[in-house]
């Protein structure tokens, strides 16, 4: 890791104090420029992000009739969230989304470093293939899967049945459904893992391996003395967006399962639940309150991983 | 149905955006007023532009738009746009929504049109009333019928159903008519109100909710009975497992040839009429009688927004939807009974091929469709508890007793 570490520090700047000064300087007879040029982002981010955030905040503590109007009500909604026991159930299916969809990264990992390795040929194409599910809408896709899940007719139970295994309802069983829709999850979103990683791969000298070898690492040592390391950065970045992502997995709960499916308790989501109260039982307070706090348990995990990259992430 | 979905989830959220930018915009150029009409059925609004053809034609002043939203999100749209204070000027009504629209000034009363309501069905006028307000003029009705596939009775050696059939009669045909091997069903076990369970409570002599819309029927046993009907058929066998149906709908298999009997409205015919599974070959009977002969009917009705700025016009409009002319139109076209007097029988002859006039003789013995103040609030709660009995994991008799006490606070709640 010498090497490494040598080329960290020979990028790190290291002003010197007569030249911090001058920038410093010129720093603020720049800053009106800089906010005009920002202003139209800053702006659409304010209006259209931050001001909800504001107001759901805010609305988390009314209660709705159906057609608006709202009176405020204190802390009730937040007593509700703590005794309902379908919101609990929500958070833990929503525990194993995010767990089975980090399951997906070394998964992705692996296509990533057979495609990456110098001279395989075809590489574009198979990329292609592995990112089309990203690119497809997912409400397609979970209808596709639909007919590939179903129990008498699907194809995988048909495909099952030739060799002998008589396959579950996938989706309808309570106990495969989770499974089920998680795959699907997984399914479509390792192509952009494996994207985000091989150009992670890619970026990595191949002077490392040839110092590496010299100094006589194997194949396996040099994974992860030289790899894994240097990797680290990308990992990190699809471990958080991948944690993210899937703590607000809806549309596939939505479309692949349904109000009438006998394993929604099995597999509804937290957004799932919030948009049931928010649209379908029109409490749109308590919903606010749940989207709070599952704006709260995102921002308490992401603030975990940040401070637990120390540990393992390396900035090359 | 799912990419329809999203792309009317989609479209109508473009749809919300847009019409909240430009509430005002709409309205009228160089003096012609333009009105929107919210509907949800794609197979009727063919017969709709006619009506607005013919509509038109008498108004030259006035043009109108069809949005047209599916059923998915119809509801969902409209209570945003409605909150918004954006709702189509005109728009289609059902019996659940209904009192939710009326009693929140979302609608507008009628009284200034001094409609005569007797040319409709009496059940229906009295639907779209709240406290005594008529507040919308019925459009159409339907009620449930018992479809069957002939090929399959020929198979099994079962004669057609008749009016005369009991329930004993039904469940030993449904157990003959299941042919595993085949994958064939007696009959799907729907888990859906209007069309299932709500029919045979009916005719259990049960009920779902009580007249004052106060207390829920659930814990009644006759309730019970209706429920258990369609439980001992998936428990039987004689109708797929709520997972089966969950992956296939019931109306899906019986379209394909693997259902004997299906439960279903008479606004099925138009879609069966078009496809070629049952183009041919199907026909329709009265349901079976339990303790009593019971159907469900309800009907749709159009209303106008409370927030129109059109409000001579939207009446206009509604009272010629409302008027012989229209629901003569409808009958032509042959998608929906319409609400008129005298010109239903013009929709039973558009389909030679079924005994439609089962519909129209079930009348005396329909019941409407039960519906409270907040009807979405204890549907959902059906859906969610029914679930369990309906795929065995909790006896129907406590599942419910517990939709019983669910269903009766969510009804304390509509009363405030």
């Amino acid at each position: 890791m010498t090497l490494a570490g040598a080329k960290a520090s020979a990028l790190a700047p290291a002003p010197a104090g007569r030249a911090a000064r001058v920038s410093r300087k010129r720093r603020r007879s720049e800053a009106p420029w800089a906010a005009f040029f920002l202003a139209p982002t800053a702006l659409g981010l304010a209006v259209f992000y931050l001001w909800p955030v504001v107001q759901t905040f805010y609305y988390s503590f009314t209660t709705w009739g159906p057609f608006g109007g709202h009176t405020f009500s204190g802390l009730s909604n937040y007593r509700q969230l703590a005794h309902d026991p379908e919101l609990r159930s929500a958070f833990v299916n929503t525990a194993w989304y995010c767990l089975l969809g980090l399951a997906g990264v070394p998964v992705a990992l692996v296509l990533a470093a057979v495609l990456a390795r110098p001279g395989r040929r075809g590489v574009g194409f198979y990329r292609a293939v592995l990112f089309l599910p990203v690119v497809t809408m997912p409400v397609a896709v979970a209808v596709v899967w639909r007919w590939l899940y179903a129990g008498d007719f699907g194809l995988i139970n048909t495909l099952l049945a030739k060799v002998g295994i008589h396959g579950p309802y996938w989706i309808s069983d309570p106990h495969t459904a989770l499974i089920a829709v998680a795959a699907v999850g997984m399914w479509s979103s390792v192509g952009y893992t494996m994207v985000i990683l091989m150009a992670g791969l890619q970026s990595i000298p191949r002077q490392y391996y040839e110092a590496a070898q010299i100094d006589g690492a194997g194949p396996v040592r040099q994974f992860f003395a030289l790899t894994l390391p240097l990797l680290s950065p990308s990992l990190f970045f699809v471990t958080v967006l991948s944690v993210i992502g899937t703590l607000q997995t809806f549309d596939l709960v939505y479309v692949l399962i349904g109000q009438t499916n006998p394993a929604l308790p099995q597999t509804q989501s937290v957004v799932y639940l919030f948009y049931q109260e928010a649209f379908v039982n029109n409490n749109r307070g308590y919903a606010a309150a749940i989207a709070f706090l599952l704006l709260a348990v995102t921002v308490a995990l992401t603030g975990l991983q940040f401070r637990l990259q120390k540990r393992w992430v390396h900035y090359a | 149905m799912g990419i329809r979905t999203v792309a009317a989830a989609a479209a109508s959220l473009a749809l919300v955006v847009s019409m909240a930018a430009c509430s005002s915009g709409k309205g009228s150029a160089g003096g012609k007023v333009s009105l929107s009409y919210g509907v949800w059925d794609a197979t009727q609004v063919p017969a709709m532009q006619k009506i607005i053809t013919a509509f038109e034609a008498q108004n030259p002043d006035i043009s109108v738009t069809v949005q047209q939203t599916p059923w998915a999100d119809y509801w969902t749209k409209l209570q945003a746009a409605a909150t918004g204070g954006a709702a189509p000027d005109v728009f289609w009504m059902n019996g659940p929504n209904f009192q939710l629209y009326a009693s929140n000034n979302v609608i507008k009363p009628l009284t200034d049109l001094h409609q005569d309501t007797s040319v409709y069905p009496a059940s229906l006028v009295k639907l779209y009333q709240y406290q005594g307000v008529q507040y919308g003029l019925p459009k159409d009705f339907d009620t449930v019928g018992l479809w069957y596939n002939k090929a399959l009775f020929d198979a099994a050696g079962v004669a057609y159903p008749t009016g005369a059939w009991t329930w004993a009669d039904f469940q030993a045909a449904a157990k003959k008519l299941t042919d595993p091997a085949k994958g064939v069903y007696g009959v799907g076990a729907t888990l859906e109100g209007q069309e299932n369970f709500y029919d045979t409570i009916f005719q259990a002599g049960g009920y779902v909710v009580s007249p004052d819309g106060k207390k829920s029927g659930y814990a009644d046993p006759n309730t019970i009975a209706g429920l258990k009907f369609w439980t001992d058929l998936i428990a039987a066998k004689a109708s797929p497992s709520l997972k089966q149906m969950t992956d296939t709908a019931p109306l899906n298999m019986f379209e394909s040839g693997k259902l004997a009997m299906f439960w279903g409205g008479s606004w099925d015919a138009k879609a069966f009429a078009t496809n070629d599974g049952t183009k041919t070959g199907i026909s329709v009977a009265p349901l079976p009688t339990g303790a009593k002969k019971a159907t469900v009917i309800h009907g749709l009705a159009n209303v106008v927004s409370a927030h129109t700025a059109h409000t001579a016009q939207a009446e206009k409009f509604v009272q010629f939807l409302g008027s012989q002319q229209a629901a003569q139109i409808e009958a032509d076209t042959g998608t929906v009974i319409p609400a008129y007097n005298g010109t239903q029988q013009e929709w039973v002859k558009a389909y030679p091929q079924y005994q439609l006039n089962v519909f129209l003789d079930q009348l005396p013995d329909a019941v409407p469709l039960p519906v409270s103040r907040d009807t979405a609030a204890w549907n959902t709660l059906e859906a969610n508890l029914l679930t369990k009995a309906w795929d065995g994991s909790e006896p129907v008799g406590t599942v419910a007793a517990e939709l019983a006490t669910q269903m009766n606070a969510a009804l304390a709640k509509e009363g405030s």
